[in-house]
């Protein structure tokens, strides 16, 4: 395999003859004895081997169980080792976690540390969000918030600073048959074309627990993220075009003007881990029944835009997956955009967990509602977590359109949720309370319209 | 003096700085070995064949053993019902039946995947149910304890309910998983390092699986990421494995499970199921009551008996019960072992009678805190003492005579002498604005037909010292060098609760230096030998002692030694401020220190305790189980979504009781993530087992532990300032379990909630964990809406 070239706390470092698949973080812990970075879960689930990574397009916090080593080409590494000055002198987070009794076990620590680094090296000020992928289970989580706060008045170091917007390598091209970087779709074509058996690895937030916890072997494999051309958002006037390649973190505040339902629903779509990794390509190629992506893009009436070598081909996005397991994509071919069409804003994404954040969707269900003049002219409504792929209700699109808009309409289309879906129980949830809820989510979608408080996120003490 | 200072963790800034040495993160010597286990896919039968060939050719692979290879090499705290590799019979999914010894990690996890077992399935018992129907339990019938007639008194009593609550267990979820590391000595004798509550423990159970004396084995803990009860017992296996595999080897041998592993294979909280029936009088009160417990314990005995003595312990929580039953089914089913969990029972048995309580307001239609404080325990009747403040009873102008003075007494028969909840309630009471939010929340409520919110009031008095009555002890070592630097050692464990920097605070009180002059080494049972697991809250009571005596034995002989060259009495030599004061004579610690070293006079000491007081017969239910009670009170306040079951905590206000704080900063700590550890117990943490006995929710992304958002938004934390009446260290007193038990508060407040929605008639009778299922469920039944 070729040499791999990335910064490592301010020290490049060149890694050659790993498999494509080892793990930044056994590679910490196991090669380089750096082992302040902690397993956890070895999923992308806790956060305790959370490390800080930067390139050209921003620093963000990553899981290092589930990041392989080629993702770090050309980029920046912090561990918590590096966090602290060249003097040894702390960073302002980890003097204000001691001040603030912010560890007991001292476990989740570190993970915490560069998190709350990385925020605040970014501004960031909505702590519950960012710090939704790093758990704790001694503290209750009040006293490192009070150090996050307390950090907040106090500058980034400077040593971060010169540490994390240095120049970064400018990285050979990777391709080879086993393991490709491709810089541009048209690379991505080109290798996927002449190996159309490998495997293409977006943030790998998914692919990286078939490692991890499958211990799959995954033969050749294409990191796609580094494709430029394809981490565009491109908004028009008549639609809003995501690059495969774009994360979760990216769309977020892209769609928030248009959408912001859509953005909501994506603040809570894993964690600012996952997010900073993981790409809306990868949600909807994956083909999940539960990924939370599919339904808000299939409300929204968004075409799928397929390429294999210089053929391309559009879908409506639903159409993409034909059964549980199934998409309709051809060895060689991959998502290239994802595209919206402009449209007034009617979108409610509404995803129900067992716990707020960083939770899988039992049900994560969108409604696009349109009405004119009192009277349902379009309803466009998907779910996941209640069929063997994202779907739409197609039932209760019938039962609601042409219809006056009120709640004896909607009363009268509950019950076309039942011909639409037959949910499963799992330890998510049950069949029932799925069923429930997806007719209960209708209700509170036009109780929204009527501006009923539905929201419990919203309500004060 | 050090003491009652706010200090931060000892090791904060090696936390911060990831430092902090784990098990994992130890250095080993090269060809350490790396140790999975491979696991039962059923959850009872018997192994027909086994085929390991592959795992035997697997890349990287030394040894694989057997239950046929080793024999019963026992894992239990308790019975000796638990080999560390199944012998031909497997009795629940993920049991242990072959070790990988291998190269690697994660090539030992590979290989592990590569056995081909048969089995011979037979039905498992799942259930309580099934347990029941087998009459499948751990001891020969049920436990009852009783005092007066309770079933007379609920027949004789103005009301009558009955009714049953579920709680579901809980995983520890310590981010630090199981690990140990065993390194082979000269003579066969064996290094453990061990991720462990319990180092002697480990001792005991790796020397008698290598059929050597206890001095052949030496187990160190510096600290773990996080224990919960969880690294009591559950770690014993995997020291066993590494010293048995480094004596076939003779190498250094590694085990740490991996999450998932961990999660299947490791015992979790118990669940119960707790029936009750309960008469009581038009204000609410209490004048008989029958409580059924019934708890699946797994397939092993582990700590199940105490744990359901103990739930037993607190059936009565903080309230007198006249005429009472308790009936406790410890069953045993085919799943993994339960065990010991921050509050060992008493939760479980708490929130039976906090139900009660529920219950009973709704009956009657009276707000749940009034029926709480009428059947709280009656506080001791003040004592005045002092010129004119006598009462005289009896005369004519006499004030009555407070008939019901004097305290009373606990099921079990110990007294209550020290109640003081109906002070604490006031002052949370007034603290949380209790009365005006019970207001708000009812007028909120009637405005809002989507949302509701609830409010709940609940106490906690939870039992101090281990109820095996012998554990009750603890020992230290401490040394002073001759440039006065102080190195402490005793039986306790660290595993974030900040015991090491508490007991280090008394240490440096004892000697008037600062803490930091005070090295904290780890736990080491060459050290100090035949230690209890650090559990049951008891650590800085009994460790805290230990090292006093042991410091003040040094300090005396120093002051013995000052005031003979002085001609001073030895009371009069002064240790402060890091000087040792002898009449007009001053001398730093260092040279005092010294000074004794050249006169040949020993630094060193050892120093012991034992609880005092603790006396009781387990099998009756009576007697003095506790040294005495720690007390605290909570407020929560939620928000439930009536459409889909989400909700929130918006606010929770706290005081508790820890006496004397040892360093109120720790304490709060303790108390902060207490609750949160316990209102996730109640909400979003659910283990789902299928009908073949799967653990379904074996990783974080499908057990759900509380995320940084789910802490209330508002969280005021108080702590109640008065010493413990009993001589416990400093007079603090213990701080780890206790809070747990506030998350209460939560569920009663999700209760009050779901009970807004209904017109009243029917019970919110609302399980555990509350999740938004369980929640939307309850809603649906208030409002008649068939699911």
């Amino acid at each position: 395999m070729s040499t791999l070239s990335f910064v490592l706390n301010g020290t490049a470092v060149e890694v050659a003859d790993q498999p494509p698949t080892r793990t930044l973080l056994d590679w910490l812990r196991e090669d380089r004895g750096l082992h302040g970075t902690k397993e956890g879960c070895n999923e992308g689930d806790c956060g305790a081997c959370t490390v800080m990574v930067s390139d050209k397009r921003g620093t963000r916090a990553v899981n290092a169980c589930i990041l392989f080593l080629p993702q770090l080409h050309g980029k920046s590494v912090h561990t918590v080792e590096g966090l602290r000055a060249p003097d040894g002198a702390l960073h302002p987070v980890q003097e204000e976690m001691i001040t603030h009794h912010g560890s007991q076990c001292g476990f989740c620590t570190p993970g915490f540390i560069v998190s709350m680094a990385t925020g605040h090296l970014n501004g960031v000020s909505d702590h519950d969000t960012h710090l939704a992928g790093n758990l704790c289970r001694c503290t209750g989580y009040a006293p490192i918030i009070r150090a996050a706060e307390a950090t907040a008045a106090k500058p980034v170091p400077d040593w971060l600073i010169s540490g994390t917007s240095r120049d970064f390598i400018l990285p050979e091209i990777l391709n080879s048959p086993d393991l490709a970087l491709p810089r541009s779709s048209d690379e991505l074509a080109a290798w996927y074309d002449a190996n159309p058996d490998g495997l293409l690895i977006a943030g790998a937030t998914d692919v990286g627990l078939w490692v991890t916890k499958q211990l799959r072997d995954l033969g050749p494999v294409a990191f796609v993220t580094g494709a430029v051309d394809l981490q565009e958002i491109t908004v028009t006037e008549d639609s809003i075009r995501i690059g495969a390649a774009a994360t979760l973190a990216e769309i977020m505040p892209a769609i928030a003007p248009y959408h912001p339902d859509f953005a909501e629903m994506i603040r809570r779509y894993g964690s600012a881990q996952v997010r900073a990794a993981a790409t809306l390509g990868g949600n909807v190629a994956n083909g999940s029944p539960i990924g939370d992506g599919p339904p808000a893009l299939i409300a929204l009436n968004a075409t799928l835009n397929l390429r294999k070598g210089d053929a391309r081909r559009e879908m409506p996005i639903e159409e993409f997956f034909i059964d549980y397991g199934k998409q309709d994509r051809e060895k060689g071919e991959f998502v290239e955009f994802i595209t919206i069409p402009r449209q007034t804003d009617r979108l409610k994404c509404f995803k129900i967990s067992k716990r707020f954040d960083q939770d899988i969707s039992a049900v994560c269900g969108c409604f696009n509602i349109i009405v004119e003049d009192g009277v349902v002219t379009e309803a466009r409504i998907a779910f996941g977590g209640m069929a063997g792929t994202p779907k739409r209700a197609s039932a209760v699109e019938a039962a609601l359109t042409g219809q006056p808009w009120t709640q004896d309409t909607v009363a009268a289309a509950l019950p076309a949720f039942a011909q639409d879906y037959t949910p499963l129980s799992d330890m998510r949830a049950s069949a029932a309370y799925r069923l429930t809820i997806a007719q209960n989510l209708l209700v509170r979608y036009i109780l929204e319209d009527q501006g009923f408080d539905t929201r419990v996120l919203e309500v004060e003490a | 003096m050090s003491v009652h200072k706010p200090l931060p963790h000892d090791a904060a800034p090696l936390h911060v700085t990831g430092t902090a040495r784990y098990v994992d993160d130890i250095p080993t010597p090269s060809g350490t070995l790396h140790l999975v286990f491979g696991l039962s896919e059923v959850a009872a039968g018997s192994i027909d064949a086994m085929d390991l060939e592959a795992v035997r050719a697997a890349e990287g692979v030394v040894a694989v053993l057997t239950g046929e290879d080793i024999g019963h090499v026992d894992c239990s705290p308790s019975n000796h019902d638990e080999p560390l590799l199944a012998l031909g019979e497997v009795h629940y999914v993920g049991q242990p039946v072959f070790l990988v010894i291998a190269k690697t990690h994660l090539a030992a996890r590979k290989a592990a995947r590569l056995g081909k077992i048969t089995y011979s399935e037979r039905p498992a018992l799942l259930s309580i149910e099934d347990a029941l129907a087998a009459d499948s339990r751990f001891e020969e019938g049920p436990r009852i304890w009783a005092r007066g007639d309770a079933g007379a008194a609920i027949s004789g009593a103005a009301h009558q309910i009955e009714g049953r609550i579920e709680m579901g267990g809980q995983e520890h979820f310590y981010l630090e998983g199981q690990a140990a590391l065993v390194t082979p000595q000269e003579c066969g004798d064996m290094h453990v390092v061990s991720s462990t509550q319990h180092p002697t423990e480990i001792q005991h159970k790796v020397a008698e699986a290598l059929g050597v004396p206890m001095h052949a084995v030496r187990v160190e803990t510096r600290r773990m990421g996080g224990g919960f009860g969880g690294k009591e017992s559950q770690g014993n296996h995997l020291a066993i494995a590494c010293a048995l595999a480094a004596r076939l080897t003779g190498k250094s041998c590694k085990m740490r499970y991996d999450r998932d592993d961990d999660m299947v294979i490791t015992g979790k909280r118990h669940d119960f199921r707790v029936d009750y029936r309960v008469g009581f009088d038009a204000e609410g009160r209490v004048e008989g009551i029958e409580f059924t417990h019934y708890t699946r314990c797994g397939w092993a005995m582990d700590l199940s008996l105490p744990v359901a003595d103990r739930a037993m312990l607190h059936a009565d929580n903080a309230y007198f019960l006249p005429d009472v039953r308790i009936e406790s089914h410890r069953l045993r089913t085919n799943m993994c072992s339960a065990t010991a969990y921050r509050g060992f029972g008493g939760p479980q048995g708490m929130l039976g009678i906090e139900r009660v309580m529920d219950h009973i307001a709704h009956t009657l239609g009276r707000e749940a805190l009034e029926v709480r404080k009428v059947n709280y325990y009656r506080a001791k009747a003040a004592q005045p003492s002092g010129a004119g403040t006598a009462k005289r009873f009896g005369g004519a102008h006499s004030p009555a005579a407070p008939a019901d003075d004097g305290p009373q007494t606990t099921p079990y028969g110990q007294v209550v002498e020290d109640f003081i909840l109906h002070e604490m309630t006031e002052r949370l009471e007034a603290t949380s604005d209790y009365a005006a939010r019970r207001a708000a929340v009812d007028a909120w409520n009637a405005q809002n037909p989507i949302l509701k919110k609830g409010l709940a009031l609940t106490p906690v008095k939870f039992g101090i010292s281990f109820t095996l009555t012998h554990l009750n002890q603890a020992g230290a070592l401490v040394h002073v060098y001759q440039d006065g630097s102080v190195h402490l050692n005793h039986g306790g464990t660290e595993m974030g609760q900040g015991l090491f920097q508490k007991v280090a605070q008394v240490a440096a009180s004892v000697f008037g230096l600062d803490p930091v002059m005070v090295k904290i080494t780890a736990t080491d049972t060459a050290k100090v030998p035949n230690t209890s697991a650090t559990a049951a809250s008891s650590g800085s009571d009994l460790n805290g002692m230990a090292v006093q005596a042991a410091c003040v034995t040094i300090r005396d002989r120093i002051a013995a030694l000052l005031a003979e060259t002085h001609q001073a009495d030895p009371k009069d030599v002064e240790f402060k401020d890091g000087r040792v004061i002898v009449g007009d004579d001053e001398f730093s610690f260092a040279e005092a220190a010294n000074l004794a070293y050249m006169a040949r006079v020993s630094l060193s000491s050892t120093g012991f305790y034992a609880t005092p007081k603790v006396a009781w017969d387990r099998l009756k239910g009576d007697g003095n189980p506790f040294f005495y009670f720690a007390y605290g009170a909570s407020v929560s306040e939620v928000v439930i979504d009536t459409l889909t079951g989400e909700n929130r905590i918006l606010r929770a206000d706290i005081l508790h009781d820890v006496g004397s704080s040892l360093n109120p900063a720790l304490d709060i700590g303790q108390i902060e993530g207490g609750y949160v550890q316990g209102a996730g117990w109640l909400t979003t943490e659910e283990l789902v087992w299928d009908d073949k006995g799967r653990l379904r929710t074996h990783a974080p992304s499908t057990y759900k532990i509380p995320a940084c958002g789910d802490r209330p938004r508002i969280f005021n934390v108080e702590l109640f300032d008065r010493a413990n009446p009993e001589d416990t260290i400093h007079r603090s007193k213990a701080v780890g379990e206790p809070p747990f038990m506030h998350g209460n508060s939560v569920l009663m407040a999700l209760s009050d909630a779901v009970q807004a929605c209904g017109d009243g008639s029917l019970y919110a009778d609302l399980n555990a964990p509350a999740t938004a299922e369980c929640i939307l469920m309850a809603v649906n039944r208030q409002r008649g809406v068939d699911v």
